[in-house]
């Protein structure tokens, strides 16, 4: 009798070491599996394990266990990153109850932080989620000087806490007419008063810093939490996202970017056709403006080709769906970077900028962007060639979790 | 340069109604699959067209070839009509202003800007009958204009024109939540619902005023531009284009309509699927807009890739829109690609946005269809019209080319680049232009 009540002790003890079962195991077999870590492989097979990738393989090379959940697709691809959006920020009502991704009492304000600000409900979260959008890099719009901060997030989960990737992963600032303001007395007013304005923030945050760590402890400033912020970004432990478009906007953000030696991402770049050399020479990332976004103001000389000629100029550029204030209130990535395949990228150069390539201007290609065992087992399943417009996204996995079966 | 000259000279001997005129010699093209929208694919067709109109369509081997035809080989291109934009507005429209919610009065084509780039855009886009209309921040907001994008040096040259030489154009009305505003604008929808009424009333008791003072001067109430307005369009011969979305305001346009026997295209739809019997029935054309996500208002939060499939099995006519620029006039047959994608049928997807549209311009005797004895209005495709992959190459309108992909000063507009954005450049002859070639 003792020994009958030890073994199950011992059985109850092994199950709980396993630990609850909170996603079924999933083994993906696609006819085409874009792994975007080698080439393609054909008749495929991804094997997800406890949320995770545990194996990627030729079909006939990788065993799926028994018990497995399998699900079959056309094509397989990483679950696609959206670089740039504000979606869980600027929701679908467009009414100021849902529009949570400008705030417009001050300029400059690094210390908004996007996880205090994402609703993960947010309808059109779900809508790209449908695309097979299964990460976003969203938070504060361009607008202001410094808008506030951005986050990463996993287009799945109730919560910010369960959403989160990265809670700051940039800093959001403008260097556009976007940010100007047209009022009288109102700054910034000009291209030279927005440079100004944010070249003294910085050097605050410089001169900050320093009092910070050297001055006696009665003397230590007291604690700002915007230039707690700008003083991260200094350190190079924050990049500065900056949205600028002309080239003599550009050309004033690569000023900036080199006189505090931030880390830079370029954001929007419109004309950076024309900077081509400039941009590579800093080293910088381009997440690109939507490819169909409008063709008016300072956005009028954008090109379908602009993706292709970062590309060829070795700078790495991502794509976005960017922020929307009307209709339609978000695009999706995936169609954006459609059109680049379309306009000089090859079909896996434009998936890199939805994928890995977007994953590695985030930091965050040891975890997504592309299938490679340990990753997170995040997929896009497509009954077709995920850029046509006519095929559909049959299912969406996020952290190994069948979150989307219906064919959008 | 040798075009250029060329239209100078026919422009000064035909003034500039005739910049388009067609070719001396017929032009044929060969090769190519075919896409009537009226009848099926043809493959290895042939398209003859002369002075400006389609002269035969049909298999490269059952098509007479007149023997001074000019032969162009399509082979493994594809042929369809020229795309007809039931709501467009390009140009730098300006219409009705803030001073009323209702100005029958305002003509869009008195504010276009004929060198605009959009016009080029359009072009890269296939686009060859477009729609261009004011804005839906108003009940009414002014009468539209259709117009043929045929070279121009002013707006009367791409006017479609009646057989008295009117230009033609519908009426643009607005009804939710874009009309809506402050004094002395709606505040309701009941409201707005009243206020049309009450002009249109108005305009009816104008026409009989008309009528019964039978030419006596005496009697002739004073020309009001406003009701004129009004009044071409209880006769029947403006179309009111009408901006709505949510499908109780659907059904209140379709109720104005009854009540005063207008013809309306309805516009937009976003909720067109909740009533698309009640459309059908109405046998009440729609229009829809196809964008990339819902939302961005509250009445356009529950839109859907699907529209179009559900009018279409409801038996409703239904066409495609740019709303350029909403969405951009080069990326149109997109619109068709993303409806079929929710289940429209492909011919169905392709007539909304030719055949269907020119119905709802009442221009489909003209345009939307490879016909004979129609405008030569074509786009030549290098694939699928459906395709992402797939390029406009050639727009041609009224048997003349006005977008060449292999013309690097066209390709700039198609693709967009450093100078895309600023006004077309105007149509200089005889010297070069400082941008050079």
């Amino acid at each position: 009798m003792r020994h009958v009540s030890s073994v199950i002790i011992l059985t109850l003890l092994t199950v709980l070491a396993e630990g609850p079962i909170v996603v079924a195991q999933v083994a993906v077999s696609g006819k085409k599996i874009y792994t975007m870590a080698g080439p393609p492989i054909e008749d495929g097979v991804v094997l997800v394990r406890d949320g995770k990738i545990a194996a990627v393989g030729k079909a006939d090379a990788v065993r799926i266990p028994d018990g497995y959940r399998v699900l079959q697709a056309e094509v397989v691809t990483p679950g696609l990153i959206d670089a740039h959006s504000t979606v869980g920020f600027s929701g679908i009502f467009n009414h100021p109850h849902d529009q949570d991704q400008l705030e417009r009492s001050a300029p400059i304000q690094p210390e908004l932080r996007a996880i205090d600000g994402y609703n993960p409900r947010e309808q059109l979260v779900a809508w790209v989620r449908g695309f097979g959008i299964t990460t976003v890099h969203t938070g504060h719009a361009p607008g202001e000087l410094i808008s506030g901060q951005t986050t990463i997030v996993k287009t799945w989960g109730d919560t910010i806490e369960a959403a989160v990737i990265v809670e700051t992963a940039a800093v959001a600032a403008t260097l556009s007419p976007q940010a100007q303001k047209s009022d009288k007395g109102k700054s910034p007013g000009t291209r030279g008063k927005m440079m100004a304005m944010l070249r003294g923030e910085f050097i605050k945050a410089q001169e900050y810093a320093k009092k910070r760590t050297t001055a006696e402890p009665d003397k230590k400033p007291d604690r700002s939490l915007s230039l707690e912020v700008l003083t991260r970004v200094l350190d190079r432990e924050i990049p500065l996202m900056v949205t600028a478009n002309r080239a003599q906007d550009i050309d004033s953000v690569l000023r900036l970017a080199h006189e505090f030696n931030i880390r830079l991402i370029l954001d929007g770049a419109g004309e950076s056709y024309l900077l081509l050399d400039e941009i590579k020479a800093a080293g910088v990332p381009v997440i690109l403006h939507p490819t169909m976004t409008r063709a008016y103001g300072e956005m009028e000389n954008l090109s379908f080709e602009t993706a292709s000629k970062l590309r060829q100029a070795g700078i790495p550029v991502a794509l976005q769906s960017g922020y929307e204030s009307y209709v339609p209130k978000t695009r999706v990535a995936l169609f954006e970077a459609a059109l680049t395949a379309a306009n000089g990228l090859t079909f896996e150069q434009a998936l890199a900028t939805i994928t890995i390539d977007a994953a590695r201007i985030l930091g965050v290609d040891g975890r997504i962007g592309s299938l490679e065992p340990g990753k997170d087992g995040d997929l896009a399943l497509y009954d077709g060639d995920p850029f046509e417009y006519t095929s559909h996204c049959i299912g969406v996995i996020i952290n190994g979790e069948v979150v989307s079966e219906t064919p959008q | 340069m040798r075009l250029q000259i060329r239209g100078w000279i026919l422009g000064a001997l035909y003034g500039a109604q005739s910049i388009a005129l067609a070719q001396e010699a017929p032009l044929v093209f060969t090769g190519a699959t075919i896409i009537p929208i009226v009848g099926n694919s043809i493959e290895n067709g042939a398209l003859v067209v002369h002075q400006g109109k389609i002269a035969a369509v049909g298999a490269l081997n059952a098509v007479s070839i007149p023997a001074d035809a000019q032969r162009i080989d399509a082979t493994g291109k594809m042929i369809m009509p020229g795309l007809v934009d039931t709501h467009n507005h390009i140009g730098g429209i300006g219409g009705a202003d803030s001073s009323a919610p209702i100005q029958p009065d305002i003509r869009i084509y008195d504010s276009l800007n004929v060198r605009d780039s959009g016009f080029k855009r359009a072009l890269a886009g296939g686009l060859t009958t477009l729609n261009i209309m004011p804005g839906s921040g108003h009940l009414l907001s002014g009468q539209t204009v259709y117009v043929k994008l045929r070279q121009a040096e002013t707006i009367e040259d791409v006017f479609i024109r009646d057989a008295e030489r009117n230009p033609l154009g519908g009426m643009k009305m607005a009804n939710g939540t874009n009309s809506m505003s402050e004094k002395p604008f709606p505040g309701t929808r009941s409201k707005s619902a009243a206020l049309v009424r009450e002009q249109y009333i108005k305009a009816q008791e104008y026409r009989d005023k008309k009528a019964t003072a039978a030419g006596d001067p005496a009697k002739l109430p004073a020309r009001d531009l406003a009701m004129e307005g009004l009044v071409e369009v209880l006769d029947g011969k403006r179309i009111v284009h009408h901006h709505t979305h949510r499908h109780d305001d659907i059904i209140t346009v379709l109720r104005l309509a009854k009540e005063f026997n207008f013809r309306v295209v309805l516009h937009h739809v976003s909720e067109g699927w909740k009533v698309a019997d009640e459309i059908a029935k109405a046998s009440a054309p729609c229009s829809v807009i196809v964008v990339d996500s819902p939302g961005g208002k509250l009445e356009a939060s529950e839109l859907t890739f699907r529209t179009g499939a559900v009018l279409e099995k409801a038996g409703a006519l239904v066409a495609f829109h740019t709303d350029d620029w909403i969405t951009d006039s080069r990326v149109f047959l997109r619109s068709a690609a993303l409806a079929v994608r929710a289940g429209m049928t492909r011919d169905g997807a392709l007539a909304a946005l030719t055949l269907a549209g020119a119905k709802m311009l009442d221009l489909d005797r003209r345009v939307g269809s490879l016909e004979v004895g129609k405008d030569a209005d074509f786009i030549i495709l290098n694939g699928d019209p459906l395709s992402v992959y797939t390029k406009v190459l050639e727009t041609w309108v009224e048997g003349e080319k006005r977008f060449d992909r292999s013309d690097p000063k066209d390709l700039l507009y198609a693709v967009g680049g450093f100078g895309a954005g600023r006004d077309q450049s105007p149509y200089f002859c005889c010297f070069e232009h400082p941008e050079g070639q």
